[in-house]
């Protein structure tokens, strides 16, 4: 009897340290929120939410009047993200299904790790791609003074998020049953149709995950946007032109400002609008992840 | 020309690697006839039923010898299209396999990847196809719903009706029933007994009185080689080799 006592009692002591574990995790993401959310709202004493949202004039240091409209970096954090995408996505899906299909197993096992450290690579050193590399290529192709603009800033935002398309995308289309491809080949399909009318189909809520996942990644990136994109805080007129993004401005403009002023609350508010976004793009993400993997079983 | 058989094996040796799994096969299968294959696992039958279709062609390592011919012409000759090999010897495999898209569009598939874009047609012959495979009355008000919505009996029979759309000349069927209960599997033996009016049926099957009941011919295989091979009546009255008796009387196996 005491020796079943004790054994419930080691029972009990290891759930409390899991669920301890399991509920500061919880508390550390809610507590984020909750910092943010209250440290953004005392922005709104002075800064009329309309202004906030609809104006693109950011200027919070100057003298006669200053301005809170964040439209200009929300449009160039959606151009450079929306531009990696255009970039990314069919060089992505491509390279997946070369690896799931075409590639040779052994190929196939050196090729996708080396994508995947390909994510690891930081943000900084991307970001001196950018300045030493493909700036002065891009300043050359288009005549510009210099290539730090929003296509700059696409092409590295595109190579970062490339490893999470690629990876979740070869992952699920590895998972499509064999036999969906031995019934299409054996009604006389070739590999061809075979990847693009049952394959990739079969696939698709995996492939549109990973997209969803690289573009969250790609619109919270910092660093690599802030050295190539110029951070000009003006509206952007064109792909062409240098812009700024929303983390930019917050990693800018965030050491110097002097604590508990609207500035300081307002980039707070920029910040939670941030986080609401990439919130959502990895809520609907999961969302589409979940129902995939009811589907499979 | 009446006599030539349908397709055929000459002295057919297969290896996967260096292992050897069909050891100088030869059987000629008649036109609209059901030739059933038996034998214990492994014995090579779904091995030897996948060279028919050029199944095997996908897995690394395999070696193939002997000529496998299709109304005379070698199936492994380099010319031949693949496509329009397996267009020509449709496959059921052994669990049902219907793609995750509308009952409609499992048949529709393989008349567009052939290029057929008239809807009417494509609408007509899903609709015979489905006749055929004794399926239409079921689900003829559910075409536009997913085929896992099926139960297995009826994905099987959706399986049989995709190969017979793009009108096959033989019908590979490897072990269909096996992950089907007893009264599915009768109706798909009905099934094949039509077929063989308009197809050469070849099937593998691991239940020896389903061949009994539905082949004309039977091949006993074992350890990749055929053993017997004759008639199904006289296969399971009267065999002349003591292993297919062993094997049919349920000696071993």
């Amino acid at each position: 009897m005491k020796k079943k006592k004790f054994s419930d009692l080691k029972e009990s002591v290891i759930k409390a340290f899991f669920f301890t574990n399991g509920i500061l995790t919880v508390m550390i993401l809610f507590g984020i929120f909750a910092l943010l959310l209250f440290t953004a709202i005392p922005a709104f004493r002075e800064i009329d939410l309309k202004e906030f949202f609809t104006s693109h004039q950011w200027n919070p240091t100057s003298p006669v009047k200053e301005h809170y409209g964040i439209l200009s970096m929300v449009a160039g954090t959606f151009m450079v993200s929306l531009g990696a995408m255009i970039i990314a996505i069919p060089i992505g899906i491509g390279t997946a299904s070369y690896l799931s299909d075409v590639a040779h197993w052994k190929v196939r096992e050196i090729v996708k790790p080396i994508v995947e450290i390909l994510a690891g690579i930081p943000s900084v050193v991307i970001g001196f791609l950018g300045i030493v590399l493909f700036g002065p290529i891009l300043a050359k192709i288009f005549g510009t003074s210099n290539g730090l603009n929003a296509i700059n800033g696409s092409l590295l935002l595109a190579i970062m998020a490339l490893p999470t398309i690629v990876s979740i995308s070869e992952d699920s289309l590895s998972a499509v049953p064999k036999t969906y491809s031995d019934a299409s080949l054996a009604l006389g399909a070739n590999r061809w149709q075979t990847l693009v009318r049952v394959k990739l189909p079969a696939s698709l809520s995996g492939i549109i995950a990973a997209v969803m996942l690289g573009m969250g990644r790609a619109i919270g990136e910092t660093m690599t946007v802030l050295m190539a994109t110029g951070n000009a805080p003006a509206f952007p007129r064109g792909f062409l032109s240098s812009i700024r993004t929303m983390t930019a401005t917050i990693a800018i403009e965030l050491g110097e400002v002097p604590y508990y002023s609207t500035h300081y609350y307002a980039l707070f508010a920029v910040g939670l609008v941030l986080f609401l976004i990439t919130f959502i793009l990895n809520l609907l993400s999961d969302v589409i992840l979940n129902k995939y993997q009811e589907r499979e079983q | 020309m009446k006599n030539q058989a349908k397709i055929e094996a000459r002295n057919v040796n297969f290896y996967y690697g260096s292992q050897i799994a069909l050891k100088n096969i030869n059987i000629a299968c008649e036109e609209n006839k059901v030739t059933a294959l038996i034998g214990p696992s492994g014995c090579g039958k779904s091995t030897f039923i996948r060279t028919l279709n050029r199944m095997n062609d996908v897995i690394p390592g395999i070696k193939i010898e002997g000529d496998i011919l299709l109304e005379g012409e070698n199936i492994y000759h380099p010319k031949v299209d693949i496509a329009v090999l397996r267009k020509r010897v449709g496959m059921v495999f052994q669990k049902p396999n219907p793609f995750p898209k509308s009952i409609f569009n499992n048949i529709a598939y393989g008349l567009r990847i052939n290029g057929m874009r008239d809807k009417r047609k494509i609408e007509m012959i899903v609709e015979k196809s489905l006749k055929e495979a004794t399926l239409w009355d079921e689900i003829k008000d559910r075409m536009d719903e997913n085929a896992f919505s099926l139960s297995g009996g009826q994905q099987q029979r959706l399986c049989i009706a995709r190969s017979l759309a793009i009108k096959p000349e033989v019908i590979l069927f490897d072990e269909p029933c096996s992950a089907i209960d007893p009264v599915a599997t009768a109706k798909i033996e009905e099934l094949i007994h039509q077929l063989k009016e308009h197809y050469t049926v070849i099937v593998v099957t691991h239940n020896m009185q389903q061949a009994a009941r539905i082949s004309d011919f039977t091949a006993f295989m074992m350890l990749g080689e055929i053993v017997e091979y004759d008639k199904t009546d006289k296969i399971f009255t009267n065999p002349s080799n003591t292993l297919t008796e062993d094997y049919i009387t349920g000696r071993f196996g």
